[in-house]
């Protein structure tokens, strides 16, 4: 019942979720412990898996972008008060919008194909999420049931699309044809080659920049927009929306086809910059990660990028952890990316209650000693 | 300090609660100071203060939601130590919450046990229970069925429930927390019926309102807290309601709003037999026909849930009418199809909703985000496809000046404001839109009396300015010294039109009841 101060920023967003953060790798050294291993060499290794060397920067960015368009796709709908958890569904049904686009307009150039691909990812993905979303609007079926369902369906539409209609024939394997050559994203390391800088190779590609770009563009548009104004007032309250004239059921499905259509760039990084090829569960779990990215970056695009690169670097250093240390398994490896999903996803609020408490009690000795 | 001394002195007898130095500190709010307060056994006590004066933090202390940072509660000479609610129901202690806290579906006996249901099996404790429950009410004499289920009781017999809980947990010291913001006239008299039968009981309660008529109505003994600090204690015989406004205040207030006669010209808004039916399906305005002028306040009293509030809503676009027609200057603006709240403001409708936190804000914005709330597509807040912040800024630092709004940041977050604070910038920005038309629900509830002054002298200024303004308000005072005609709502329909000058409190209050106004009239003549 007690009145509290509100926290600085620099707790809410910066303190908080590395607080959360220590936790989780105190509990993985825990765990890590309990096998048998060292948690010092674990974690050694898990840091120069990511960030040691050229090849691991590339893997970790590469990663990072997913995660990007993932918790960013969430962080908009969460705006609007909306629990998207069908970004998977979302990016997987957005890869087929690029994959089309690839396969059947592939006389296309490739600077027009770019802008076409992102297209078809966006309208593929938004109108993947537009029937929760006017499920949701119009009927009130709770958006996060008909986003899970929608993944279920999503994933079966592509397994008989992927084994029937989009398999080339001959081919005993559930994935489309490649991509023309000339219609893939360059690869980074392929820019800079260009440019005279040596790189190792590594999946990362032009899809990075653009998520960056697509970042800041998200930023504008939820705290400099009608339309982000919008959907925050719905989101923080309905009712007052309605009273402002701004429909709340519009602004919902709006906000959900903005949130698909982001969940499918993700597509483009995997279709049109690294596989070159729509492969069955392309997607593997990323936008169900994205969720804890956007929840840990506080919806921010900025700590989105930020979650989204330690993110990246747990996928990264993970792979190479279980590669080193044969005990790890990739088992063990998800165990700690799940727990730090956990305390800084789900848990997110278990040390608020108490900092909270810390420092309004620190801000009270401030006063008082200002005062005296 | 010489006023704390006087009250009180009535021989040895303990006093009921003694509170000595209770000091409070919410971060930099310094809400209660050194407060001193005496309160005799079988009185009963009104403790009045400006919203934010402290009042709810001090009876928040005593019933345990909040510990002092220094000072002593004293309950029958005997020092306690309250960290809790129970720990106050322990010393005797019963609390009547402004918001009920009743489970509407369950049975008044149901209610009463809630929490002390003595023992695993229900059967025995309700037995026992109905027992006490009867003796209680016979004492009392709060006529409350204890079968009857809450949801279908009066709001004036909900509280009742509430003041039997308290008593059958063995309150000796019952605190009232504005304990008639939603009753009528009529209820509020058997209120203090019941507090005074409590009264001869031995009982002691403590009253806490922001209304100087009912303190004068009802209580003993006075204490008037003004910015978190006790500046006086009265005995209610001695005092007066200039007294005590000025006391709360700090300076010499205006209880009746001086404004010349109203100049009404062409007719604004036309209703015509319009319906409002709420989620349910219930319908919630019958047939509602009236007018409203330039030039003129029409102000429409009632208790509140009689349809005020969805006959408001339905006006300003946020409801849509079942069946009748509105016009606006002429033209039909019926709310439905093609015709919502931002169609209104478009065509010059400001509305100032009822519930400030529910409706007229997000408390989660800041100031400048509240202030466009409605008027975000206002070309002027635009820079191509951006929002202009800067532009909104200046505008919003405008509307602080212009409505005196402290503290006097746009980005300070908007709950952080006090409630009169809220309400001014919620006013700025409907009323410096400069519209045709302007719906006013409540505009001073939770406001303290200074800027109740300066709210409605606004608003009156509206109207001298040839505008058209609709007030609702469940403040008869409000009503009665702001509007040029009173229209009376009871159970959705309009029972009947008072012109200002010939409205008092007992005809309205009997119009609110649902008596037809004749008879009220006549009721009135033979009294």
């Amino acid at each position: 019942m007690s009145k509290t101060v509100e926290l600085p920023r620099w707790i809410d967003v910066g303190a908080l979720p590395l607080l959360n953060l220590l936790l989780a790798l105190v509990v993985s050294g825990l765990v890590v412990l309990a096998i048998g291993e060292n948690p010092v060499e674990v974690v050694e290794i898990l840091l120069y898996g990511a960030f040691g060397y050229e090849e691991a920067w590339g893997y970790t960015l590469y990663y990072t972008t997913n995660f990007i368009f993932t918790g960013l796709a969430f962080a908009v709908a969460f705006h609007c008060g909306l629990f998207n958890i069908g970004a998977e569904g979302q990016a997987y049904v957005g890869g087929l919008g690029v994959t089309l686009a690839a396969l059947y307009l592939d006389f296309l150039p490739f600077p027009i194909m770019l802008v076409v691909a992102m297209f078809a990812a966006m309208i593929f993905g938004a109108a993947w999420a537009y029937i929760p979303a006017y499920l949701q609007a119009r009927r009130g079926s709770h958006v996060v049931i008909t986003t899970i369902m929608f993944n279920f369906i999503a994933s079966s539409l592509m397994v008989y699309l992927l084994v029937n209609v989009l398999r080339p024939e001959g081919s005993m394997t559930p994935e489309s044809e490649q991509i023309a050559e000339h219609l893939r994203l360059p690869f980074i390391h392929d820019i800079a080659g260009a440019l005279g800088i040596e790189m190792a190779s590594s999946p990362l590609n032009l899809s990075f920049v653009y998520a960056i770009v697509i970042s800041v563009m998200v930023w504008l548009f939820i705290w400099h927009t009608r339309w982000g104004y919008a959907i925050r007032t719905v989101g923080a309250n309905a009712v007052a929306a309605t009273y402002a004239g701004l429909e709340p059921g519009r602004f919902i499905i709006i906000a959900m086809m903005i949130s698909g259509a982001l969940s499918s760039f993700m597509a483009l990084n995997e279709v049109m910059g690294v596989q070159h090829r729509l492969l069955i569960d392309f997607t593997a779990g990323y936008g169900f990660v994205g969720i804890a990215v956007a929840l840990m970056g506080r919806n921010h695009p900025f700590g989105i990028f930020l979650a989204a690169l330690l993110f990246g670097m747990l996928y990264q250093g993970g792979a190479e952890l279980s590669f080193e240390i044969p005990t790890i398994s990739n088992d063990m490896v998800v165990v700690i990316q799940g727990l730090v999903i956990l305390f800084t996803g789900a848990m997110e609020h278990m040390f608020r209650p108490r900092v909270t408490k810390i420092y309004t009690a620190w801000r009270l000795r401030q006063d008082a000693g200002e005062a005296a | 300090m010489h006023q704390m001394h006087g009250a009180g002195e009535t021989g040895a007898v303990q006093p009921a609660i003694e509170l000595r130095g209770i000091d409070k500190r919410f971060g930099a709010v310094h809400a209660n100071k050194e407060i001193d307060l005496k309160v005799d056994k079988g009185t009963i006590h009104g403790i009045v203060g400006e919203n934010g004066a402290g009042k709810s933090t001090l009876m928040s202390i005593l019933y345990g939601f909040y510990q002092a940072d220094a000072g002593t509660i004293h309950v029958d000479g005997k020092l306690c130590d309250i960290r809790g609610s129970e720990d106050a129901i322990a010393v005797g202690i019963g609390m009547v919450h402004q918001h009920f806290m009743l489970v509407e579906t369950f049975s008044v006996l149901e209610n009463v046990i809630l929490g002390v249901e003595g023992g695993a099996v229900l059967r025995e404790g309700v037995d026992k229970a109905r027992e006490e429950l009867k003796r209680l009410e016979r004492e009392y004499s709060l006529n409350i069925d204890p079968d009857a289920t809450v949801g279908d009781l009066s709001v004036g017999l909900q509280q009742r429930v509430e003041i039997l809980k308290a008593l059958y947990r063995g309150a000796e010291i019952l605190i009232l927390d504005e304990p008639t913001g939603v009753l009528t006239p009529q209820e509020a008299d058997h209120l203090f019926r019941i507090l005074d039968t409590l009264k001869e009981q031995g009982k002691t309660v403590v009253l806490i309102t922001h209304k100087l008529r009912e303190i004068m109505a009802a209580t003993d003994n006075v204490s008037v807290m003004r910015q978190g600090a006790m500046v006086a204690h009265r005995k209610t015989a001695e005092t007066s309601p200039e007294e005590l406004s000025e006391l709360m205040v700090g300076r010499k207030v205006l209880l009746r709003l001086e404004k010349g006669e109203a100049n009404p010209a062409a007719t604004v808004l036309n209703v015509e037999n319009l319906c409002v039916d709420n989620a349910q399906g219930v319908r919630k305005v019958k047939n509602a026909t009236f007018n409203v002028r330039a030039g003129e306040i029409v102000g429409i009293a009632g208790v509140s849930g009689n349809g005020q509030s969805e006959l408001l809503e339905a006006l300003g676009g946020i409801r849509s009418a079942s069946e009748g027609k509105v016009e606006l200057n002429g033209q039909d603006v019926t709310p439905g199809k093609g015709v919502d709240a931002a169609e209104l403001r478009r065509r010059g409708v400001a509305h100032v909703p009822e519930d400030r936190h529910r409706m007229a804000m997000v408390t989660a914005f800041s100031a400048k985000e509240a202030a466009i709330l409605g008027y975000e597509d206002d070309p002027a807040y635009q820079k191509g496809v951006l929002l202009d912040w800067n532009a909104i800024s200046a505008a919003t630092a405008n509307m602080m000046s212009e409505f005196d709004v402290r503290p006097d940041n746009p980005d300070l977050k908007a709950a952080n404001f006090s409630g009169g604070n809220q309400q001014k910038l919620v006013l700025a920005r409907e009323i410096m839109r400069d519209p045709e038309l302007l719906l006013v629900g409540q505009p001073t509830r939770g406001v303290d009396i200074g800027a109740i002054e300066f709210i409605h002298k606004r608003i009156v200024a509206m109207r001298d300015a040839g505008k058209a303004v609709l007030l609702v308000s469940v403040e008869l005072d409000e009503i009665m010294s702001l509007a040029d005609r009173i229209l009376v709502m009871c159970d959705g329909a309009i029972i009947g039109e008072v012109a200002a000058s010939e409205a008092n409190e007992r005809v309205l209050g009997l119009m609110m009841a649902g008596v037809d106004p004749n008879e009220a009239k006549a009721a009135e003549g033979q009294a």
